[in-house]
């Protein structure tokens, strides 16, 4: 028999807000992170990403050290810390993992005009920043395994705790959007000219995003809501290194085996919080895995509508507005969605819906041919 | 080196024509190879040099989990799509370039390369962690994640360059401890 492991203590940063409850009462009254900038220091032209105000981070952040003294990214990660330890039942020991999970890190420190040193954008020089911080002693590691690394940093932390290697796991997920990120992703011709709008007939590309988020991951069932992390896997496509696979394998494969650990079948998953970044071909693969997996009735939503594609904190950041879904039996629509664009059904949540999630399954895809799958269930 | 003893001898003016010799003298077959940056070559060769000793037709070679890890992530092709950016309309940014901007895309290159729709993790350390690695390789193990595991070192920084691979699996020569790995990451 092996331990149950719970996801608990969530903590949020982004452009809606700080922390969760902001986040989730801005998402309910309709509001979306995503607005048109004109930053030259980011690209030539305007373009639409979900950016946070460095303002309101500093305000946020200078009651709790020096604001000049952290990067952006280290202080928005840092305030979701925050959240995640405030009154936690969980506390920090010398068996305490810290996953830091990131694609890019500090990379905006790469440009000549930073203020910072080139060495923060070393990805565990901002492991160890965090680390330090926040008093945790054991050594931390980083996830770099794009855009599923957020998700995949809960699945690692359950195998890990689960075998008996460490207690608990604090995970800080967070992304950028930078001149470095952007100007990549439009030399793909990857970027939507409007804000993107996942599994939609006319979706054309992603709309970046940035956040920050955190959990704990741990064997203690909280008192009040528990969740318990039931199963998961991470398998590669193994079919090209910037495109999904056509037929959904890497997906429907760790799909399959999140199921298979869970002892759950397809008509259980209450609910999807889907990948969906609106390019044509991450979305068709997903539709495909799916519909593969029998779980084209199973409701599903995408939140890069409202956030934007924040790359390796995204799978972080959509499970910790799910684990609010789950405790408040609230489903929030899929922003952006109008007429199906997938060649398969897949149950897109249009508006608002006031019903329990007991069986929730969260996927994540990216570069390199990683697809992420994990099933949670409410315990309580 | 290999299993301990010395493989090959390569007298090579620089890393990457040293990875391109060992490329021709395992007979790899494989153009692809040559689109890659260094920390996905260096990736390609060290899985190459292992999993070729292992049947492909076999359940471990067909399970094998792919756990990589190094200190500096993509930060050498990272440095060149900055310097595409930075040169203010000279260069125009590179999709060839950025999409090595990652580094677990060597993982999905050895994926590719070996038919491997199976686990895969990058991880990232300050210094090479085999305490971390070994609980995490038996992690997927227990869990019948993966039937062995192909662990690997690839850093590419400056002037430093290091691949080290090991491959765990349920029967072996040597007792899979953090001390073994230790004691072979300091010695290759």
């Amino acid at each position: 028999m092996k331990t149950p492991v719970y996801i608990s203590h969530p903590g949020l940063v982004t452009p809606l807000g700080l922390g969760v409850q902001q986040n989730f009462t801005e998402i309910t009254n309709g509001n979306i992170a995503i607005q048109k900038h004109s930053r030259t220091d980011i690209a030539k032209e305007p373009f639409y990403a979900a950016m946070v105000s460095e303002a309101a981070i500093n305000e946020a952040f200078k009651s709790h050290g020096a604001i000049s003294e952290y990067t952006k990214l280290e202080k928005m990660m840092l305030l979701s810390a925050l959240e995640t330890l405030d009154n936690s039942e969980v506390k920090i020991s010398d068996k305490t993992l810290l996953i830091v999970a990131t694609t890019k890190g500090n990379i905006d420190v790469l440009d000549k005009d930073s203020a910072f040193n080139s060495e923060r954008a070393y990805l565990p020089n901002l492991a160890k920043t965090l680390g330090d911080f926040l008093g945790v002693t054991a050594t931390p590691v980083v996830i770099s395994n794009a855009c599923v690394s957020g998700i995949l940093a809960v699945a690692v932390a359950k195998r890990l705790i689960s075998s008996g290697g460490y207690d608990n796991a604090l995970i800080l997920s967070g992304d950028l959007v930078s001149r470095f990120t952007l100007s990549g992703f439009q030399s793909f011709q990857a970027i939507s000219d409007l804000p993107c709008k996942p599994y939609s007939k006319y979706r054309n590309g992603i709309t970046l995003g940035e956040a920050a988020s955190s959990v704990f991951v741990s064997t203690i069932k909280p008192t009040q809501f528990a969740v318990q992390v039931l199963g998961d896997g991470s398998c590669n496509d193994a079919n090209h290194i910037s495109g999904p696979s056509r037929t959904g394998e890497g997906l429907f494969k760790s799909v399959q085996d999140a199921m298979k650990e869970a002892k759950i079948d397809a008509h259980e998953v209450d609910f999807i919080s889907a990948h969906g970044t609106a390019t044509i071909y991450n979305d068709e693969m997903e539709a495909i895995a799916f519909n593969r997996a029998a779980l084209h009735g199973s409701l599903l939503h995408s939140l890069k509508g409202i956030f934007g594609h924040t790359l390796g904190a995204s799978g972080l950041l959509e499970t910790v507005i799910a684990l609010e879904m789950m405790k408040q039996e609230l489903i929030l629509p899929s922003t952006g969605f109008d007429t199906l664009g997938v060649s398969k059904p897949l149950a897109i949540v249009e508006t608002i819906k006031h019903q329990p999630i007991n069986i929730l399954l969260k996927t994540a895809s990216g570069f390199g041919g990683c697809n992420t799958a994990v099933v949670f269930k409410k315990v309580s | 080196m290999r299993n301990g003893a010395l493989f090959a001898e390569i007298d090579a003016a620089n890393f990457e024509g040293f990875l391109k010799q060992l490329y021709v003298m395992l007979d790899c077959k494989y153009p692809k190879f040559f689109k890659m940056d260094t920390l996905s070559k260096l990736a390609f060769m060290g899985a190459e040099l292992l999993l070729s000793e292992i049947s492909e037709n076999s359940s471990e070679h067909k399970r094998t989990a792919l756990v990589f890890s190094n200190r500096s992530s993509s930060l050498e092709t990272d440095r060149k799509h900055q310097e595409a950016i930075s040169s203010h309309g000279e260069q125009y940014p590179s999709p060839a370039v950025f999409v090595y901007t990652l580094p677990n895309i060597g993982v999905g290159e050895v994926a590719i390369r070996h038919k491997l729709q199976t686990e895969n993790a990058f991880f990232v350390f300050e210094t090479f962690e085999p305490e971390f690695l070994q609980k995490y390789t038996v992690s997927l193990l227990n869990e019948n994640k993966c039937d062995q595991v192909l662990c690997g070192w690839v850093e590419v920084d400056g002037n430093e360059r290091h691949g080290f691979f090991y491959v765990v699996g349920r029967n072996g020569k040597w007792k899979h401890s953090a001390a073994t790995i230790k004691n072979f990451f300091e010695h290759d």
